[in-house]
């Protein structure tokens, strides 16, 4: 129950955005968080509303996204007793939460809430759930004066230990052959300036994650864009080639790492983190530096010396030119690789990309040049087919003037495509670009490759997408022919509804390259594909 | 190897569910749980029995300290601390072998705590060690009912912990 909170919501100075599901909700919440750095809040009622924003919450813990879910929850006194709309909601999220709490005594609630928001942004960012029962909604309790949040069990390391860090830039000033390898949490530590300015004076190759991407200007020679299952050949070729490994914000997931034994085999490796649970996790390191990444860094700039490395940079520039990441330019058929290319084309690095889960969000990450920073907005951990329109939504409130395009795969949007009508409730002009091959197309790639091509239960008869988007309010457009893709993505941009441009595009085309499962990051298929098309 | 985990946690509702469940999502296992008051009433302190390699155990460290009402955590190899368990045991004793068993107890330093018509309820306080010796001494005339503590552990004076919360 959470009445009485909306009613005193229905004078409150809050921008309060109802959506029309409690998940919408939370990846709202997310994707306001990404977008602007700060938290995002999201409330529901108890009971189905609280369990309905479990995805939501698993998907900002999985990318250490700050957002704070405040749940109503049955009275004090019936707690325990099964009653209407009752779950144990801190039982229910206890696992994928970075702190959760009930409040049963309204004393409590002011520090509560204030610790809820400190822990959700500080050290490695997460979500955080308070419970709070309705008797106590009502309750009146004196305000206390604001002091600042003292948590005995919480103490996030900021400063890295000078010595590690003295240790890192020693390792970095005699490798020859290093790469930085750069997560999310440079994006969580606002640390893209200082990686900026660390790797151009040591002069060193940048790869990033999924969640990494935008941290490093991909139009730069010295990156090497993303790595891993689907990253490029050629940085995933110096990851395997390379004598020092320079992790930040990242932790080794096994999308990154294919297999563990093989990875990296013959570099030493540095891992600054603000979280020493992800330290020696997957991979065993040689020089921790656990802190903030903009802290330390901001250290390592001042120890570490520029040096030439003309032979790996070489050996990398060879690889960029023998594996450039390709796609049949000559096909009449809409290549999805082609839109993502003509969306950058017409957005450059003004617009907040956003995706949802599959073959597009892959796509999107090879085929649009990331520049900025919270630029790139996508579910990488959990892997949530649905994120990207609500997180597009929760985008947009935090940025109002921005160009916000969701690239979103068709089976990803239908999950959660209701939330258009927020958008045009609201106002909010963010822009759906779907990449239709009418597939739940990752999930046919590996029934393609691994399932003999049995393509079970991967296709879905689609609804006329631009249809309901206008009967909903927002303009829709549908696009068949290669000839007016550019032309469709123009018209977007200009509109100021809601837009949403329905590419129907190859529809078995694969995402290249590609590490298999169990496979050495260095053995990645797809490479005679990109050749044959050269 | 079995390590000995002494954490430090706040005394609040929920406190136990949060690291009991944060080993099940892990896949850590627990080999035993004790948790009690401290002196000072806003904490309590749950010591827990793992076994595992070096590796799991460093995870195991690390993600009970990232559990934000986890104040200390620390790793006592086993052979460095004082580590008893508590231990109530019910024995079959009928009157002819009732010497036998109470020269057990005697010998284990133990305490019968009841006596019935047929039975013992025996208490005894040791290392995991003898408890299972003196389980094993028992167990021919027949154990009723067994119930344990889980081991409680402090550092030994002039024993260094391997890893006091780095």
């Amino acid at each position: 129950m959470v009445l009485p909170l909306f009613d005193k919501l229905y004078d409150a100075p809050i921008n309060f955005i109802i959506p029309r599901h409690e998940q919408g909700g939370a990846h709202m919440a997310d994707g306001y968080a990404r977008a602007s750095g700060k938290v995002g809040v999201v409330l529901t009622t108890s009971g189905p509303g609280a369990c309905n924003l479990t995805t939501g919450i698993a998907n900002a813990m999985m990318d250490s996204v700050p957002i704070v879910a405040l749940t109503g929850q049955v009275r004090t006194d019936l707690i325990g007793n099964d009653a209407f709309q009752e779950s144990d909601i801190t039982g229910v999220t206890r696992s994928i939460t970075k702190h959760n709490m009930i409040v049963k005594d309204v004393k409590d609630l002011q520090q509560s809430i204030r610790e809820a928001f400190y822990i959700a942004g500080t050290g490695r960012p997460g979500p955080v759930l308070i419970d709070i029962p309705v008797d106590i909604e009502v309750a009146k309790c004196q305000m206390k004066p604001l002091t600042e949040v003292s948590l005995p069990g919480y103490k996030p390391q900021v400063k890295g230990h000078h010595r590690q860090i003295k240790m890192a830039a020693e390792a970095i000033n005699k490798s020859e052959k290093p790469v930085v390898y750069v997560g999310g949490g440079v994006v969580s530590s606002n640390a893209a300036e200082e990686l900026r300015a660390f790797a151009q004076k040591a002069n060193l190759p940048v790869t990033m994650t999924l969640l990494g991407l935008g941290t490093y200007d991909q139009t730069r020679a010295e990156s090497l864009d993303m790595l891993g299952m689907h990253g490029t050949a050629y940085a995933n070729y110096a990851v395997q080639e390379c004598d020092l490994l320079i992790a930040i914000g990242a932790r080794f997931d096994d999308r990154v790492t294919g297999k563990v034994k093989t990875f990296a085999p013959h570099a030493k490796v540095i891992h600054i983190d603000i979280d020493p649970s992800s330290i020696s996790k997957n991979v065993a390191v040689n020089i921790p530096v656990v802190g903030d990444a903009k802290y330390i860094l901001t250290e390592l700039i001042k120890e570490v010396q520029h040096k030439e490395r003309k032979e790996w940079f070489d050996k990398i520039a060879d690889w960029k030119s023998r594996f450039p990441l390709r796609y049949d330019t000559k096909s009449p058929n809409i290549k999805p690789q082609y839109v993502i290319e003509q969306i950058w084309e017409a957005t450059k690095d003004r617009a907040i990309i956003v995706t949802g889960v599959g073959q597009h969000q892959m796509w999107t990450s090879q085929f649009y040049k990331h520049t900025k920073p919270r630029h790139f907005i996508t579910s990488g951990g959990l892997g949530t087919m649905g994120f990207g329109l609500p997180a597009a939504i929760g985008a947009q409130v935090a940025l109002p003037d921005a160009l916000v395009v969701d690239i979103d795969g068709d089976s990803s949007f239908n999950m959660t495509l209701t939330e258009i009508s927020t958008a045009v409730q609201y106002e909010l002009p963010i822009k759906v670009c779907i990449i239709n091959n009418g597939y739940m197309g990752m999930v046919r790639q590996w029934q393609e490759l691994f399932y003999n091509k049995r393509y079970s239960k991967s296709y879905l008869k689609n609804p006329d997408f631009a249809a309901v988007a206008e009967a909903l309010g927002a303009v829709g457009i549908t696009v068949e022919k290669k000839s007016e893709v550019k032309n469709a993505i123009a018209k977007m941009i200009a509109e100021k509804k809601p837009c949403i441009v329905d590419f129907h595009v190859e529809r078995e085309e694969n995402v290249w390259p590609m590490v298999a499962t169990g496979k050495s990051l260095h053995e990645m298929d797809g490479l005679d594909i990109f050749e044959s098309m050269a | 190897m079995k390590h000995i985990i002494s954490t430090l946690v706040q005394n609040k509702p929920g406190v136990l569910a949060h690291v009991a469940g944060m080993f099940a999502a892990r896949a850590f296992n627990i080999d035993s749980l004790a948790v009690g008051r401290t002196d000072d009433p806003a904490l309590s302190r749950m010591t827990i029995v793992v076994i595992g390699d070096d590796k799991v155990v460093e995870q195991v460290r690390k993600q009970l300290e990232k559990i934000i009402d986890v104040v200390k955590v620390q790793d006592f190899a086993i052979k460095d601390v004082i580590a008893h368990d508590l231990m109530l045991m019910c024995v079959h004793a009928p009157p002819e072998k009732r010497p036998e068993i109470l020269a057990l107890v005697e010998m284990f330093k133990g305490k019968v705590v009841d006596i019935g018509q047929k039975f013992v309820m025996v208490e005894l306080a040791d290392t995991e060690e003898k408890l299972e010796a003196f389980i094993e001494a028992c167990r021919p005339y027949g154990i009723k009912n067994l119930a344990r503590t889980g081991t409680v552990a402090m550092a030994g004076f002039e024993r260094t912990e391997i890893a006091d919360n780095q």
